[in-house]
């Protein structure tokens, strides 16, 4: 009855043998005849669902369309008419629970979505090169945008097609916030992230690196000195879990762990300054995208077992479906319903064991899991000698000391209304995790789309 | 932002001060804040205490233990660093305490001094302790002479003050007077015994935290210490605190998590540029 659909295009990736002895990025990407293939898959529905699941709006069939006509170059510009980063998108966006989750092809029986991100990937890899506006600076207005992670780089680049005058606050030495310390080469290349970070200069967005907000410049003066202020300065702070020995040597949060490696290429000391430590036996708790990456990252540097341990089961793992499949090729063991409750240490204060309990699911939390809950006299230990943390991110502190005036919620992340990105502070909006809390790259660029938008509005009205 | 060498002096081996280009820094730093260079691309970030600004610089003393401290060493001036990032940190809680006593060990005498010098400022009576391995580790006694009410030096050879520890100093001091407030920033281990004898007489004792470090801005709990029974980060929520909270056997042992590390990161630079003895 009516079009035979194909199967979806698989993805090519490297070798496991080669993948635990590198950094190389693991899915290699669609050569165009793959492209062309699963763009042919796109049934062209006039309701477009997968665009409303797209948190920046892409215009998603439009751009199917033209790579299934090798048309790439109006392909590209209907992505960066959405979205300035895309080939970051299409590596780490969860397309399965947004524009992929939606695609009819997804109802259908036996079938798969469109693979929408690796289309997304393939399109931006291309490396196309951008038409700008005809001029840049057309406006006297100047916004500063504290923080170069996904959200404000997105505010960015907005406002500067629009003619902004606009100057990015950094506190690191490169461009890219948790997209450069965070997420690991071998799901994002840093070159990737610094080429196309760095490419919204060319819209005229100025940088100024290793300056902390709040802390090596004054608040104030930005917003003396700008038209408007956006704050993208990410979570900012880890959540660790406090249990006895959790500061015993050897036990780390995954911020700490993955910024040595990822920002400061620990994985290439000596030859690069920053150490880092591995051990035989690791254990990595959580289960979400960054408990993958630190423990995938762990068995890259040499650890010879790596167990990630969750306290819930593998169904309420938030972690992307395509990142644990990685994890389990490449080794990775998973404990499930397990929850650390002390850490051991030896003589010299290193982590030497770990005490867990097992545990069982109850009725639902308030996040609509069900809660996890000990099961008594069930105590064991793990023999270990590293823990890196990964069970989520706290509010930066910066903000409460140095953003004053600032409205906080009580979970000391910013206040804002949710259509505009407007803090409590006239011409200041904010976005991204430190508004919402840890959550993806695209929701960030989601919400510095929504206060570019705001933004300029409250600039004309000036 | 240039961030280049500006003026290099060896003050004694493997002992070397610096004054750092640096546009913002001066115009904002306040005693007891740190900052964090890089020294190129490869480097790894490095903090260390501002000792002093003027404009347009920012003055750093150097103890040359790492690899990346004895290269830092051997820079030229002129030489352009990769990034200088600061003030980070909190600043000093510099009241009128009335009479307060500063103690400096080792190389811990440079960041102690812009805090002395503003308690001195603040109408502070200032007794300063300052002790070193022998008198060439003895720093900057022209600025603590001035501004101190009382200087007393202690050496462990005895080749400058009085043969011994600080320690031994400050049981005397206490002996004969009252003392309102302590500041001791030096080794973890001087660090530890001040804050003890505090303890014991009950004087409250600010001590600067130098534990390993990151970011240095609060993202990834590296430089996280027991306080109080609570976990602090030493740099948002210090680096200074009350030395009679923090759990001592803890973070001393956790100074040397990288240390087959550092030590063979040390090796392979020497190997590299042959003898350091010279530093």
């Amino acid at each position: 009855m009516g079009v035979r659909i194909a199967d979806r295009v698989g993805m090519p990736e490297l070798d496991v043998n080669r993948r635990l002895k590198s950094f190389e990025e693991v899915a290699t990407g669609y050569t165009e005849e793959m492209a062309i293939a699963e763009a042919s898959r796109c049934l062209q529905c006039p309701t477009k669902p997968c665009v409303s699941g797209c948190p920046v709006g892409i215009d998603i069939p439009t751009f199917i369309k033209d790579v299934k006509n090798r048309n790439y170059e109006s392909a590209s510009r209907t992505i960066f008419a959405s979205n300035n980063l895309p080939r970051i998108c299409g590596r780490v966006c969860p397309q399965e629970k947004q524009c992929e989750a939606v695609c009819v092809l997804s109802k259908m029986k036996d079938k798969e979505p469109v693979a929408i991100g690796r289309l997304e990937r393939f399109v931006g890899d291309l490396q196309i090169e951008r038409e700008m506006p005809g001029s840049l600076q057309t406006s006297k207005r100047r916004v500063a945008v504290v923080g170069g992670g996904p959200a404000g780089i997105t505010v960015a680049a907005d406002l500067a097609t629009k003619g902004y005058r606009v100057t990015i606050y950094e506190a690191f030495h490169t461009m890219g916030g948790v997209l450069v310390y965070g997420i690991p080469a071998f799901r994002l290349p840093k070159d990737t992230v610094v080429d196309e970070a760095e490419g919204i200069a060319s819209m005229g967005v100025e940088f100024v690196r290793s300056q902390v907000i709040g802390r090596t410049l004054p608040f104030q003066e930005i917003r003396d000195d700008y038209d408007a202020v956006f704050i993208g300065i990410g979570a900012g702070a880890p959540r660790l879990s406090g249990v006895p020995g959790s500061n015993l040597n050897n036990v780390f949060s995954a911020s700490e762990f993955l910024t040595r490696v990822n920002l400061l290429n620990a994985w290439q000391f000596p030859e690069y300054d920053t150490p880092v430590v591995v051990k035989r036996n690791v254990a990595v708790i959580g289960a979400g995208n960054v408990t993958m990456d630190a423990a995938r990252t762990a068995k890259r540097l040499g650890a010879e077992n790596v167990t990630v341990v969750y306290r819930r089961s593998e169904q309420e793992m938030p972690a992307r479906r395509e990142e644990y499949l990685h994890a389990i090729e490449e080794g990775i063991d998973f404990k499930w319903l397990t929850l650390p409750t002390e850490y051991i240490g030896d003589i010299n204060n290193n982590v030497s064991a770990m005490r867990c309990a097992r545990m069982e699911l109850g009725p639902p939390d308030e996040s609509g899991r069900r809660r996890p809950e000990k099961v008594d006299g069930s105590e064991f230990d793990m023999e270990i000698e590293m823990v890196i943390e990964a069970i989520g991110q706290k509010a930066n502190t910066v903000l409460r000391y140095g953003f004053p005036g600032l409205e906080l919620n009580p979970w000391g992340f910013i206040k804002t209304v949710e259509e505009t990105g407007l803090t409590n502070l006239e011409g200041v909006y904010a976005g991204g995790d430190i508004v919402t809390g840890a959550a993806t790259v695209i929701e960030a660029m989601g919400a510095g789309k929504k206060a570019a938008e705001s933004i300029s509005k409250y600039l004309d009205s000036l | 932002m240039s961030h280049k060498i500006l003026a290099k002096r060896r003050l004694s081996p493997r002992l070397y001060e610096f004054w750092l280009a640096s546009e913002t820094i001066p115009k904002y730093a306040k005693p007891g804040q740190f900052l964090i260079i890089r020294i190129d691309k490869k480097g790894e970030r490095i903090p260390l205490t501002i000792v002093e600004t003027s404009q347009g610089k920012v003055k750093i003393i150097v103890k040359c233990i790492g690899k990346s401290t004895f290269q830092l060493a051997m820079l030229d001036e002129g030489t352009e660093l990769a990034e200088v990032v600061g003030p980070l940190g909190n600043s000093s809680d510099i009241r009128d305490y009335g009479h307060v006593c500063v103690i400096g060990g080792g190389v811990g005498i440079a960041p102690l001094l812009p805090t002395a010098r503003a308690l001195s400022a603040a109408g502070n009576t200032v007794t300063s302790i300052l002790g070193a391995a022998s008198s060439e580790q003895l720093i900057l006694l022209e600025e603590f002479e001035e501004l101190s009410d009382d200087l007393i030096l202690m050496t462990d050879d005895g080749s400058a003050g009085k043969k011994g520890l600080v320690t031994d100093a400050l049981e005397s001091l206490l002996e004969e007077k009252k003392v309102d407030q302590l500041w001791a920033i030096g080794p973890a281990v001087m660090m530890k015994f001040v804050s003890a004898i505090a303890a014991d007489r009950d004087i409250p004792c600010w001590v600067s935290l130098n534990t390993i470090m990151v970011d240095g801005t609060g993202m990834c709990g590296a430089c996280r210490a027991e306080v109080n029974g609570e976990i602090r980060f030493a740099c948002v929520d210090g680096p200074e605190f009350d030395g009679r909270n923090v759990n001592w056997n803890e973070l001393i042992k956790r100074q040397f998590q990288y240390a087959d590390l550092e030590s063979a990161a040390l090796k392979r630079f020497e190997e590299e540029v042959g003898d350091l003895s010279w530093v």
